[in-house]
């Protein structure tokens, strides 16, 4: 009787110390981090396809800009990851370059270029997440489609970003090959977007600041930010994303997405 | 010529129609050539040469691509060899694609391959040997291509109606034979000459790391054989090319691992004299971000092999390839491919060096060197033996 009172009571406390501290219905920080994954991957599936205009930005640390003009279009992947295609219409020399990607939930990205003075499809290797995209200080694994299976995660704490109260979450890649060995993400509470992501290198160090901004709804669901900027604080670089014409429900196919495709879309 | 006029006319008509809303792009290009060493042969030009090319595109497409207009003419302008001026159509097609068919009418281009040092399975487009000796410049042909995709691969039918004769320099021209190419006297082994419609049959697949492509060519050879018709001490000064018939089955494969691409291209040619195989394979393998920076380096090695050995008439029927990629993914996209060509039975050796970057956001310079060494008098190069070259060229993208 005794025994059966007290471990009743031992119970309670200890679900109300895990309800009233950081490890919210007895999680762990690993399992906190993953769930909060989770449901930003939740409230983002099922958009189906999107495509819009892209604007890249690229300053040198004199201050000095390049830009690139490309175009992209993504289909959600059920059961497996995303599929993009991108379409570079400026600078004019690299013009009708495409590029196809087939993301993977696990194991590596299936990844094609078109080079099209040759009229050449060329598989490439998937190996070179780390490496810049186009010269931009954004990376391969910074623009393919975020899955949750791509990584580990911790929350780590609750902070406020711009007044807006956010949950800091790190995430471990687990792919050996990433340029990253840690990422630190605030995620928005209301909405499960992400606001800012700080990276680190191999070796630890900070390396680069994502922030997220112009964020606009779609389909009463679907949050999409309008401008990223990518700032590396190693080499003081910058890069900024503008995204124009977000258009979702085209009603792409596996076959707008295939390699025929690559070669045929402008 | 008829059928390649009619193919011409209705899509010029098509074109000139539609020439709305259109999408104009292209370029314009300065080259210069400068040889190492004073030529070889009486007749050719001894200075450094220019040559002017012109490449503008047109493309319309309407509902979503699904139908679409190209018109890409080439112009080229050279100050020494007027056999290496041309004009020519590259693209002058519509295309139409219904859900999984896809149609194409006109002058077009395609690609088939995997490998870097050799294009052995390219079968379908002549190359524009005038314009460079790497052969990568390829002359539109007439076609009409239709391609079914399935989950089964991609099957491609081609008709070709009408030939296209390889460009050479003429006799002004450096990077040529002691003899020079007279394409006035061109015959043919069919008696369509070059009127007749070649066919072709392609599948392409894609299963995991692998993709694959096997391919049936049936009509006129692309590789003329070259017949001397007149000779001054013992030494061609004149040949004529001749095109045969041949059937030719072939494969092309690669394997994507990791930072490893395994490359293999190979195919079988039956002629009304000879039957013989030739491949060409090896790999790629890319270092990422080499020494902490994000050059990327990528090491190329490539086998020849002909099974007619060193009497194949072919630049490389033994040969090894090595080379080295770099890309700076820098803003400029700078990248340079290097490359040494060893010739396995005499050791005549060649070595190709290629750079480029952007300037600007409109400019591209690119250089290319070629340097032949210690040829042996019977390597198929050794006529070019003086004919080393650095080139520089500025192109104006629009």
């Amino acid at each position: 009787m005794n025994t059966y009172i007290r471990k009743n009571v031992l119970l309670k406390i200890t679900a109300f110390l895990a309800l009233s501290s950081g490890s919210l219905y007895g999680l762990t920080a690993e399992e906190r981090g993953l769930q909060i994954a989770e449901e930003m991957d939740r409230r983002d599936s099922g958009f189906g396809d999107t495509s819009a205009e892209l604007l890249m930005e690229l300053r040198n640390k004199q201050g000095e800009t390049s830009s690139r003009e490309m175009s992209m279009r993504t289909l959600e992947g059920i059961g497996e990851g995303d599929k993009s295609l991108i379409v570079f219409d400026e600078p004019r020399d690299v013009k009708g370059t495409a590029f196809l990607s087939y993301t993977k939930k696990v194991g590596p990205d299936d990844q094609w270029l078109f080079l099209p003075a040759l009229e050449r499809v060329k598989r490439i290797s998937s190996s070179n997440k780390s490496g810049p995209f186009v010269g931009s200080e954004f990376a391969y694994e910074d623009l393919s489609s975020q899955e949750v299976e791509k990584y580990t995660y911790r929350y780590l704490r609750d902070e406020d970003l711009d007044g807006e109260p956010c949950f800091v979450v790190e995430r471990y890649p687990v792919d050996p090959k990433s340029g990253y060995t840690r990422q630190i993400v605030w995620v928005d509470q209301s909405e499960y977007i992400s606001r800012k992501m700080v990276f680190y290198d191999r070796k630890d160090s900070l390396l680069k600041t994502l922030t997220f901004s112009k964020y606009r709804q779609y389909d009463g669901r679907y949050w999409r930010s309008h401008q990223m900027t990518m700032v590396n604080h190693q080499t003081g670089k910058a890069t900024t994303l503008e995204w124009k014409d977000y258009q979702f429900g085209n009603g792409y196919s596996e076959r707008d997405f295939d390699r025929r495709s690559l070669q045929t879309t402008r | 010529m008829k059928v390649r006029f009619l193919l011409l006319s209705v899509a010029a008509l098509v074109g000139s129609n539609l020439a709305h809303g259109m999408e104009v792009s292209g370029h314009l290009t300065l080259e210069g050539r400068a040889f190492e060493d004073g030529p070889a042969y009486a007749g050719q030009d001894n200075r450094a040469t220019g040559a002017v090319i012109f490449e503008p595109e047109l493309y319309q497409s309407w509902g979503n691509g699904d139908l679409a207009f190209e018109f890409t003419p080439y112009f080229r302008e050279d100050s020494a060899d007027p056999e290496r001026d041309l004009f020519d159509v590259r693209e002058l097609s519509l295309l139409w694609i219904s859900g999984n068919w896809e149609t194409k009418i006109g002058y077009s281009k395609v690609f088939w391959g995997v490998a870097e040092s050799q294009h052995l399975v390219d079968t379908i487009n002549q190359t524009d040997l005038a314009a460079n000796p790497d052969g990568e410049d390829k002359l539109g042909q007439p076609m009409v291509q239709i391609v079914y995709v399935s989950d089964f691969g991609d099957f491609s039918f081609f008709a070709l109606p009408g030939f296209r004769e390889r460009t050479f320099p003429g006799r002004q021209g450096r990077l040529r034979a002691s003899s020079h190419v007279d394409t006035s006297r061109t015959r043919y082994e069919s008696l369509g000459e070059d009127e007749r419609v070649d066919f072709a049959l392609r599948w392409k697949h894609y299963i995991g790391d692998f993709d694959l492509g096997l391919h049936y060519f049936s009509g006129t050879n692309r590789d003329p054989i070259l017949i001397p018709i007149e000779r001054i001490g013992g030494l061609p000064r004149r040949v004529i090319p001749y095109y045969e018939l041949m059937d030719q089955v072939g494969l092309d494969v690669q394997m994507t691992k990791g930072a490893w691409l395994w490359k293999l291209e190979a195919i079988a040619r039956e002629t009304s004299r000879d039957r013989y195989s030739a491949m060409v394979g090896g790999f790629e393998y890319t270092l990422y971000g080499i020494m902490d920076s994000v050059v990327d380096l990528g090491l190329l090695a490539e086998v020849h092999l002909d099974s007619r050995g060193e009497a194949a008439p072919v630049v490389f029927n033994r040969d090894l390839f090595l080379g080295g990629r770099f890309a700076w993914n820098d803003e400029a996209d700078t990248s340079m491919v290097a490359g040494l060509f060893i010739d396995g039975n005499n050791g005549s050796s060649m070595v190709r060096l290629e750079f480029e970057r952007r300037i600007g956001d409109s400019y591209k310079l690119e250089i290319e060197l070629q340097k032949l060494a210690s040829l042996d008098e019977a390597d198929v190069l050794y006529p070019l033996r003086e004919d080393s070259y650095l080139q520089v060229s500025l192109s104006r993208y629009f």
